[in-house]
């Protein structure tokens, strides 16, 4: 428990005494927010794993996409 | 697959490791900079020290703060843009880039927070070892990404899976330890090093120019400029290094960096050149409208042999039996041969036609190695960009020797002369910053544009990498990623700027 309550107050002192450090952690807040939830769930939504479900669904749709028109 | 969707796909992907790569040379170097800053101070015990590593851990801070997570970008392009090289890869490019998720980049936060928020509150000992660990760290995450990069330059210690459309690693060791994947790392974390050697000689001397902090200045420009004279020989090193494993693994680029139409023994390098743009494989034109070369320079650095024939792209597209070089025509048969069995052994397969399936399976193994040119059409497709690469290369080349007199010179004034007077060498030194960036940019231009048609050498050119998703979506996300890029280097750049102005007597 003590362990723990040293871990914290050293990152909650760390975290008070920032100076710059407080503009660049909104900025890194905005950029998370915007690659893991915009860019993540809204931009980058589809890939093999949400569109196909089975191994065998994968495999046959990338070796469609290798072999059409050749 | 629509041409532009392809060039927006390729375009996108540039854009976020152009972006990406603006933020990570100043993480790798710096964080060792200020661990020997920080070891002189425990070693001395002089209050100057601790000053100097705060001040520049301040700027490291920044740098690593708003670059993280950009690279992570680029892994949601592999899933949705790239999905079929994501597939087709998956099992062996993953592998690296996991590791470096779970090990390094680990090391590096955690130590971070240490190194930036520890100071009273660890040991000097321990808060040195934070330093050196995020330092050790960062490198480790370049070297995981670097490897992996280094295997689609040249594919090693893996096996197609017909079955599975998959290539599966069959050796860890021969992936990890490519000469391609060392020298690649070594080459571009040196990179990373110079430019911030440079980062640290340039605002030391605009210090020195404004007449502010001046002893604070001088002793940051000698850690800075000694560091950066080692470094900026090693990437020289490391650059020919680098070079010699292009000439045996990827000839088409070596030729394309020298502008090299005719193979010839004894080949010279193009110290300055410029290239006619009449020339191409199919004429006689002269190649280059001006050029001054060094002699056997080239056949050295291929080969290592001043005798060596250095292949030109007329012998890679056209093929030379004298030097037993074969035709890129040769090699597209073979590849097509190789996707129609491909294509056979699927359709025979599920028709349960165990031995037609195994004979197209026996055939596909037969020139397996020629699978990707089996997608190309014409004998040039497989040259890249010619003028993009030689001059990227050049500049490069050029650039690295600027910094190499750069930094023995500042070295030089330091220790002999009074360098607060040599305003030339301050503004020199002040302006080479962005020239560190752009020589760290051609690097990844030579490297990237120079293997194209390939996403993986030999396997898998571009157009088969990219999924055919909407081209207008891939149109929307390029203008969204330089509008989130551009304002995230803005924001670097004001907040930086604000810092130094403040100089080292200020607080992060």
């Amino acid at each position: 428990m003590k362990t723990i309550s040293r871990v914290f107050s050293f990152y909650y002192d760390g975290f008070k005494n920032l100076k710059v450090g407080k503009s660049l952690w909104k900025i890194v807040i905005i950029k998370l927010l915007v690659i893991f939830v915009v860019l993540n769930y809204f931009v980058y939504d589809k890939n093999l794993n949400t569109e196909y479900k089975t191994i065998k669904e994968k495999q046959d749709f990338i070796f469609t996409n290798l072999t059409k028109g050749k | 697959m629509d041409a532009s969707l392809i060039d927006y796909s390729r375009a996108q992907f540039a854009l976020t490791a152009i972006y990406h790569f603006l933020f990570v040379p100043l993480t790798l170097g710096l964080s060792f900079i200020i661990a020997i800053m920080e070891t002189i101070y425990v070693k001395t015990n002089k209050p100057k020290y601790k000053k100097m590593t705060k001040f520049w851990m301040g700027l490291f801070a920044i740098n690593f703060a708003i670059g993280v997570a950009t690279g992570i970008i680029m892994e949601f392009e592999f899933g949705t843009n790239w999905a079929n090289y994501s597939w087709f890869v998956g099992d062996i490019f993953g592998a690296p880039l996991a590791i470096e998720g779970i090990l390094a980049f680990f090391l590096e936060s955690t130590f971070f927070a240490v190194m930036f928020f520890g100071w009273n509150k660890v040991s000097k000992g321990f808060h040195l070892l934070s330093t050196w660990l995020v330092a050790i760290g960062s490198n480790l995450s370049a070297l995981w990404i670097l490897i992996a990069n280094g295997w689609m330059q040249y594919p090693v210690g893996m096996k197609f899976n017909i079955d599975t459309v998959r290539n599966e690693m069959s050796n860890f060791a021969d992936v990890a330890l490519s000469p391609v994947a060392i020298s690649k790392f070594l080459h571009t974390v040196g990179s990373g090093y110079v430019i911030s050697s440079l980062f640290v000689i340039g605002i030391s001397a605009w210090y020195l120019l404004k007449g502010r902090n001046i002893a604070f200045a001088k002793s940051s420009m000698l850690i800075g400029a000694t560091f950066g004279l080692i470094v900026s020989i090693f990437l020289f090193i490391t650059g020919d290094e680098s070079a010699h494993q292009v000439a045996l693994k990827q000839p088409v680029k070596l030729a394309a960096m020298e502008g090299l139409y005719e193979g010839k023994t004894q080949a010279g390098i193009v110290a300055f050149g410029i290239l006619n743009d009449k020339k191409n494989v199919d004429n006689d034109e002269n190649t280059y409208l001006f050029n001054l070369e060094i002699p056997y320079a080239l056949s050295i650095l291929g080969y290592r042999d001043s005798f060596a024939y250095v292949p030109g792209l007329k012998d890679l597209v056209y093929g030379n039996e004298k030097y037993n070089i074969e035709s890129a025509e040769d090699k597209i048969k073979k590849g097509k041969i190789a996707l129609e069995a491909f294509k056979d052994y699927k359709k025979f397969k599920n028709q349960n036609k165990i031995e037609e399936s195994n004979n197209s399976k026996f055939l596909f193994e037969t020139y397996e190695d020629y699978f990707g040119y089996g997608y190309l059409d014409n004998p040039k497709d497989i040259l890249p960009p010619i003028g993009l690469t030689f001059y990227s290369f050049h500049i490069m080349v050029s650039f690295c020797m600027w910094f190499i007199l750069l930094f023995m010179v500042i070295l030089f004034l330091l220790l002999k002369k009074d360098i607060t007077t040599q305003r030339f060498w301050l503004y020199a030194s002040l302006y080479s910053i962005p020239l560190g960036y752009i020589a760290a940019e051609a690097g990844w231009i030579v490297a990237e544009v120079g293997r194209q048609p390939w996403a993986i050498q030999d396997l898998m050119p571009v157009g088969i990498a990219a999924t055919n998703i909407s081209s207008t979506n891939v149109q929307i996300t390029f203008w969204l990623f330089a509008f989130l890029f551009t304002a995230l280097l803005i924001a670097e750049i004001k907040i930086m700027t604000k810092q130094i102005k403040i100089g080292p007597n200020g607080g992060h």
